[in-house]
C-alpha cells in the first residue's frame, strides 16, 4: 500500500490500520531527514498550506509550521483572535477568502467539535484536523502511537492506561482509535465525572484507582485537566485531584514494574505530574515532540496529491 | 522473457563491464583517498554494492566508504502521480563535505533521476567533484543536459522500450534486458 484511504485527515476514525502503518513507515524516513545537516527536501515546493488556527496552541502550530517548512511548502498562518472572525464572519467564508488565494491544504484547530468534517463538505481542499474541540486530535495520537511504536516496536497486546480528564480531551479519543487500532489493549482512570458515558461503547474498561491502574499498564498516559472546557465543577479542587489522581515519584518507585510515562502537553506540572516524573528517564515526553514534526511532515506528505 | 526480449549483457558479459568499470575507476582514483561511492536507491545501489566488492577484490587494502541515497523527496514528479511515492532508505554514514563522490546508478536514461540525485547529495554536504557512473546508458533520451562519466554499455532504443538490470542475489541471474511492456 502507497496511499492513503482518505483524501483528509478527519479524525482516527476515519483511518484504516494500514494507513496508520503507512503514516509510520513514511515518518521513519522524514526523521531521517530532519536529522540531517541540511534539514529540509523540496517535496512540497508547489504547495501552499493555510495554518488556521481558531483556538490557542503553541507546540501543534509550531510543530505543524516547522514541518510544512521542512517540506519546502508555502505557509500562511491565521489566529482567530486577530482576525475578522472577531467581527462575525462566518468559518465557510473565512475559509472561502482564504482558499481564493489558491491555498492547497488547511491544517484547522477549532473549538467545535467537527469543524475539520463540517469544512471538508464544503470548501474543495485538504483539510487536515488539528484538534477539534473536544473530539479528535489525530496528528496528536499518531505521534503518540509512532514514539510508543518506536520504544516497543509492536503494540499487539500492550497495556495503556490514560489518566485524567477524558471526557474533555480530544487527544484521549484519537489515542483510543489510534491504539485499539494499533492492536494494545486501552483502558481510561480518572474521577467518574471527568469519564464519558459513551466509553464503553468504545470498548473501553475504567479503573477508578491510579495505583491500580498503574500496576495494569504498560503505558502510562497522563492528560492535563481541562479547565477552559470545564463549564461547571466535576471535582472538589485541584489539590484533591493531585491527591488521588497526580502521578508522583513516590508513586512511580512503587510500582512492581517500570512503566514509560507519556504526556501530549501542556503540561501542568504539580497536579496531573510532578516535575521530577515528567523529567524522569521513564518519560518520553520530549521524544513525543521531537516526532511530532516526523508524523505531520508525512501526513503532509501523504496527503498533498496529484496536480490537477 | 518474451520474444521481443533482447539480452543486452549476459552474464559473461555482466562481470566483465563489472569490472572494466572498476578498473577505469582505479586508474583514475588510485588509492582512493577522500573518496565515496554513492548508490542511488533502490537498484542504483546493487550495482555501487557490486563495484565496492570488485575494487576491494582487486586491492583487499582500499578503504572506500560506500552509501545509498534515496531521492523521492527530491523528486520533480512528485505530484504528477497517482500516488505518492514510498522512499527507501538512505544511509550515508559519513560526511562528504570536501570528497570526490563516485555516483551510481543502473540505467541512465532521462537523467532526471540524477538531477535528484544531486540535489539530494548536497543535503549532506558540498563534495569536491562528482562522476557519474552507469551501467546502462540509453542514449538520445535525455531530458536534461547530463551525460555519465563512466558506461557500462551505451544501448540504443526506443522510448517505449524499457531496460532491466537483473541481479545475481534478488533476481537469480546478472544480466541486462531490453523490452517492450504490453
Amino acid at each position: 500500500m502507497s496511499k492513503l484511504s482518505t483524501k483528509h485527515l478527519l479524525g482516527i476514525k476515519y483511518l484504516q490500520k494500514e494507513d496508520i502503518n503507512l503514516i509510520f513507515e513514511t515518518a521513519d524516513h522524514f526523521k531521517q531527514v530532519i536529522n540531517r545537516p541540511i534539514k529540509k527536501v523540496p517535496s512540497l515546493r508547489d504547495i501552499t498550506i493555510a495554518n488556521l488556527f481558531f483556538e490557542n496552541s503553541t507546540r501543534t502550530k509550531l510543530s505543524f509550521e516547522l514541518a510544512e517548512k521542512r517540506l519546502s511548502a508555502d505557509v500562511i498562518n491565521f489566529a482567530s483572535s486577530s482576525s475578522s472572525v472577531t467581527k462575525g464572519e462566518t468559518l465557510i467564508d473565512t475559509v472561502n477568502n482564504i482558499l481564493s488565494m489558491k491555498v492547497d491544504m488547511v491544517v484547522m484547530r477549532h473549538p467545535n467539535p467537527g469543524a475539520a468534517y463540517f469544512l471538508s463538505q464544503h470548501v474543495d481542499a485538504k483539510i487536515i484536523n488539528a484538534g477539534d474541540g473536544a473530539h479528535e486530535h489525530p496528528t496528536q495520537a499518531l505521534l503518540d502511537g509512532y514514539s510508543m511504536r518506536e520504544k516497543y516496536k509492536d503494540l499487539t497486546g500492550k497495556n495503556i492506561i490514560i489518566v485524567g480528564d477524558i471526557t474533555h480531551s480530544r487527544v484521549a479519543l484519537s489515542n483510543i482509535f489510534c491504539l485499539q487500532k494499533m492492536g494494545a489493549n486501552v483502558k481510561v482512570c480518572g474521577p467518574l465525572t471527568l469519564i464519558p458515558k459513551y466509553i464503553n461503547s468504545l470498548g473501553i474498561e475504567v479503573i477508578s484507582n491510579l495505583k491500580e491502574a498503574l500496576e495494569w499498564c504498560d503505558i502510562a498516559m497522563m492528560l492535563r485537566i481541562q479547565l477552559e472546557r470545564q463549564d461547571t465543577k466535576f471535582f472538589p479542587s485541584i489539590r484533591e485531584y493531585t491527591q488521588q489522581y497526580g502521578l508522583n515519584k513516590e508513586l512511580l518507585d512503587s510500582l512492581s514494574k517500570k512503566i514509560t510515562i507519556m504526556h501530549p502537553g501542556p503540561i501542568n506540572r504539580g497536579v496531573e505530574i510532578t516535575s521530577d516524573v515528567a523529567d524522569s528517564n521513564q518519560s518520553i515526553i520530549l521524544n513525543q515532540v521531537e516526532n511530532g514534526v516526523a508524523i505531520r511532515m508525512a501526513v503532509l506528505y501523504l496527503l498533498a496529491g496529484r496536480v490537477d | 522473457m518474451q520474444s521481443s526480449d533482447r539480452i543486452i549483457l549476459d552474464p559473461k558479459q555482466f562481470e566483465l563491464t563489472i569490472k572494466r568499470l572498476s578498473h577505469q575507476l582505479i586508474e583514475n582514483y588510485g588509492d582512493f583517498k577522500d573518496t565515496v561511492i554513492i548508490g542511488l536507491q533502490p537498484r542504483g545501489y546493487f550495482l555501487a554494492e557490486r563495484i565496492h566488492q570488485e575494487l576491494m577484490k582487486i586491492n583487499a587494502k582500499l578503504d572506500i566508504k560506500l552509501g545509498s541515497l534515496d531521492i523521492t523527496f527530491y523528486r520533480d514528479d512528485f505530484r504528477r502521480q497517482e500516488t505518492p511515492i514510498i522512499p527507501n532508505k538512505t544511509e550515508i554514514n559519513f560526511i562528504i563535505e570536501d570528497k570526490k563522490v563516485i555516483l551510481i546508478d543502473d540505467v541512465l536514461f532521462t537523467g532526471r533521476t540524477i538531477r535528484s540525485g544531486l540535489d539530494a547529495m548536497l543535503a549532506f554536504g558540498r563534495p569536491k567533484t562528482v562522476e557519474l557512473l552507469v551501467l546502462i546508458n540509453r542514449r538520445y533520451k535525455r531530458h536534461l543536459p547530463i551525460q555519465a562519466d563512466y558506461i557500462g554499455k551505451n544501448v540504443h532504443s526506443i522510448v517505449s522500450e524499457r531496460v532491466k538490470v537483473n541481479w545475481k542475489n534478488i533476481d537469480k541471474e546478472d544480466k541486462v534486458i531490453l523490452y517492450t511492456p504490453e
